[in-house]
């Protein structure tokens, strides 16, 4: 009996061990591709794309299209502007969205039920709807920069920043997670002497990593990949993002290589951010796994 | 150290009243538990004097201070928890000196009051721990030390033994009748458990529906509960409520008389009952033996032995059930007919109204 289900057990593990492995290979393999085909010209790009060989560093392997890339748009400016953007806005978001969330799940004050609801509401408006709107808001605006008061915020790093600080999803998942911390911990501070302000940031936030991770990721994704907002509102190149800057490589005569090689730069900030988070991310849940 | 008052205190969510005008007087050093079943505002009203419900009437006095409109950190209290409410990502000493670093105590009193606090509950090497590496009982500990540390006139309690097993609740319920003797500080504790109540009380405020049923000494409220309510809730087992009617009244005795009790006289001065009252006779399971006048007979449904004692579960002619707490080695087995004896000086006498007579 102990050999059939020690057997059983083993088989299992190996299937499940199967179905993990083919899932990892379907995500991974088109980034295999993208990287493996940056280094390739694009005759034999495109030759390789029938065969095993596209996944493959094989042939004429160069860092040409790299180089090419470079020359064609300044890669390195687009990288930054969107990792200044992308980063400026999740910190301010999580920040912002985070004590909103507070303020509605732990004060009680009259209407948060009805404001609560108005943001959640906003989830199902697609940006789309309101980008036309937002751009003619955004042109008028006034800024205390170091030119002074100036007004009209187009061609700015802050038009890709502000309207997306705060946002529907975000909050909700900050009060989703607020919802199920232990209200006892919450009113125990407070017993102890502890402001709101305090609570915030001696109790709850320390207790939030998980959801902070959470919502910076899905930020930054967001945020990267910006594509229909930069474009309509910034016309200059020193502040275009990567998104925008792909456009360069689908003008004039369109290289396959160069464009997978901008692609992979491109990517790097988005792996590296996310090898970042998830370390966080298992680190927090360790620490805050405690049982009542 | 302080005193605690309240007077006239209510609490209404919405059009439902849950608290209906409450008095409590708790002295100086008193340690006073509310008690009462499930849903009867006893944890309500501990919230209402830790400042963590808004209070809709009445007035709430701690010290000489009236602190209804006061926030929780200027009551001087400190609230011990049922689910402890420690906090998971500091470590124990942080825990304790949460308030003192809100506070923003200088370092040295930190470190002593903790220091004195990990002294008294026996925690000193604990301090570097965190939460999730303590035990449910250590957890607690930490939760008191919490209190403790910040030396408040009045500690709260909200069912603080409740999340523990039953072996370590006797042993905490030690530890805070030893904690209250050692700091003299005013205690409230709400609890559900009668003999937590009985066991650490100066004073119980027993309450039911949002209304205080009885307030007294834990042996008053045994030997003389002002309603059935209180009788049927304090005492364990359960004291035996009996209809009978009133068969004659005099200045020293009344008459009583049914199909389960016969008759029987139970001493009393100047009784406010008269001839042809329906009345409820209390007898607690431990005032019933198989010596003397044995009038209550019964058919035996259930022995539980259990060691020191055995309790017998009768049921009578009337079909009415009764208990009986009887010596531990007596010789009863279920299906025989028993016969007890009442002792008549210590039984209760209530109206059918629910009152006892005096």
């Amino acid at each position: 009996m102990a050999t059939i289900a020690s057997d059983n057990r083993g088989l299992r593990l190996a299937v499940r061990y199967a179905v993990l492995i083919l899932i990892a290979v379907i995500f991974i393999f088109p980034l295999i591709f993208m990287v493996m085909s940056s280094f390739k010209p694009d005759q034999q790009l495109l030759n390789d794309t029938g065969s095993f060989a596209a996944f493959l560093p094989v042939g004429d392997i160069s860092l040409d299209n790299y180089a090419d890339a470079f020359k064609r748009a300044p890669v390195g400016l687009f990288i930054f502007n969107s990792v200044l953007v992308t980063g400026v806005t999740v910190l301010l978001s999580l920040l912002l969205c985070s004590a909103a969330a507070f303020a509605f799940v732990f004060v009680d004050w009259r209407g948060r039920e009805l404001v609560l609801t108005a943001i959640l509401a906003t989830l199902i408006v697609p940006f789309e709807t309101i980008a036309i709107p937002l751009l003619l808001i955004a042109s008028k605006l006034p800024w205390i920069g170091l030119e002074g008061l100036t007004f009209g915020w187009l061609n700015s790093y802050q038009v890709q920043i502000v309207p997306f600080i705060a946002d529907g999803l975000t909050i909700f998942l900050f009060v989703q997670y607020f919802k199920d911390l232990p209200g006892e911990l919450i009113e125990a501070a407070r017993v102890e002497g502890a402001s709101w302000g305090q609570v915030y940031r001696k109790v709850v936030m320390p207790l939030a990593g998980p959801v902070l991770a959470t919502a910076a990721i899905l930020k930054f994704l967001v945020m990267y990949n910006q594509y229909l907002w930069p474009l309509m509102v910034v016309q200059q190149e020193g502040y275009r993002p990567v998104m925008v800057g792909l456009q360069y490589f689908f003008q004039l005569n369109r290289a396959w290589g160069e464009i997978m090689a901008y692609l992979s730069l491109i990517t790097v900030p988005v792996l590296a951010f996310y090898l970042f988070l998830q370390r966080a991310f298992i680190a927090s849940i360790a620490s805050t796994g405690v049982k009542g | 150290m302080a005193r605690v008052s309240l007077d006239g205190i209510r609490k209404v969510y919405g059009s439902t009243e849950v608290i209906k005008g409450v008095d409590i007087d708790i002295a100086d050093g008193e340690f006073c538990v509310f008690v009462g079943p499930s849903g009867c505002g006893k944890s309500t009203l501990l919230r209402m004097i830790a400042g963590l419900e808004d209070i809709s009437g009445g007035t709430l006095t701690i010290g000489e201070r009236v602190v209804n409109d006061l926030p929780p950190k200027d009551r001087s209290i400190a609230m011990v928890f049922q689910s402890y409410a420690i906090f998971p990502h500091m470590t124990v000493r942080e825990n304790l000196a949460f308030g003192l670093t809100i506070a923003k105590a200088p370092k040295a009193e930190k470190d002593a009051k903790v220091a004195e606090a990990a002294r008294i509950l026996k925690m000193e090497h604990l301090l570097e721990r965190r939460p999730s590496q303590l035990s449910g009982g250590q957890r607690q500990r930490v939760a008191i030390g919490r209190a403790i540390v910040r030396h408040p006139g009045v500690f709260l309690f909200d069912e603080p033994l409740s999340n523990l097993d039953a072996a370590l609740r006797v042993d905490m319920r030690m530890e805070l009748a030893k904690l209250h003797a050692d700091l003299g500080a005013t205690m409230i504790y709400v609890t559900h458990d009668q003999v937590e109540a009985m066991t650490l009380a100066d004073k119980i405020v027993v309450l039911d529906a949002g209304v205080v049923q009885q307030i007294g000494s834990p042996l008053d409220l045994y030997h003389r509960p002002a309603n059935l309510f209180v009788a049927g809730f304090i005492g364990s087992p359960k004291m035996n409520l009996l209809e009978a009617r009133v068969e004659g009244v005099d200045a020293t005795s009344v008459k009583l008389a049914s199909a389960d009790l016969g008759t029987l006289v139970l001493p009393r001065a100047n009784a406010a009952v008269s001839r042809g009252d329906e009345v409820v006779v209390g007898l607690r399971p431990h005032h019933l033996g198989t010596s003397g006048s044995q009038q209550i007979g019964g058919k035996v449904k259930l022995v539980e032995r259990l060691g020191n004692e055995t309790l017998a579960a009768l049921t009578l002619a009337s079909g009415q059930q009764l208990i009986a707490a009887l010596p531990g080695d007596v010789d009863v087995s279920i299906g025989e007919d028993l016969r007890l004896a009442p002792q008549p000086e210590r039984a209760s006498l209530f109206l059918s109204s629910g009152a006892a007579v005096n």
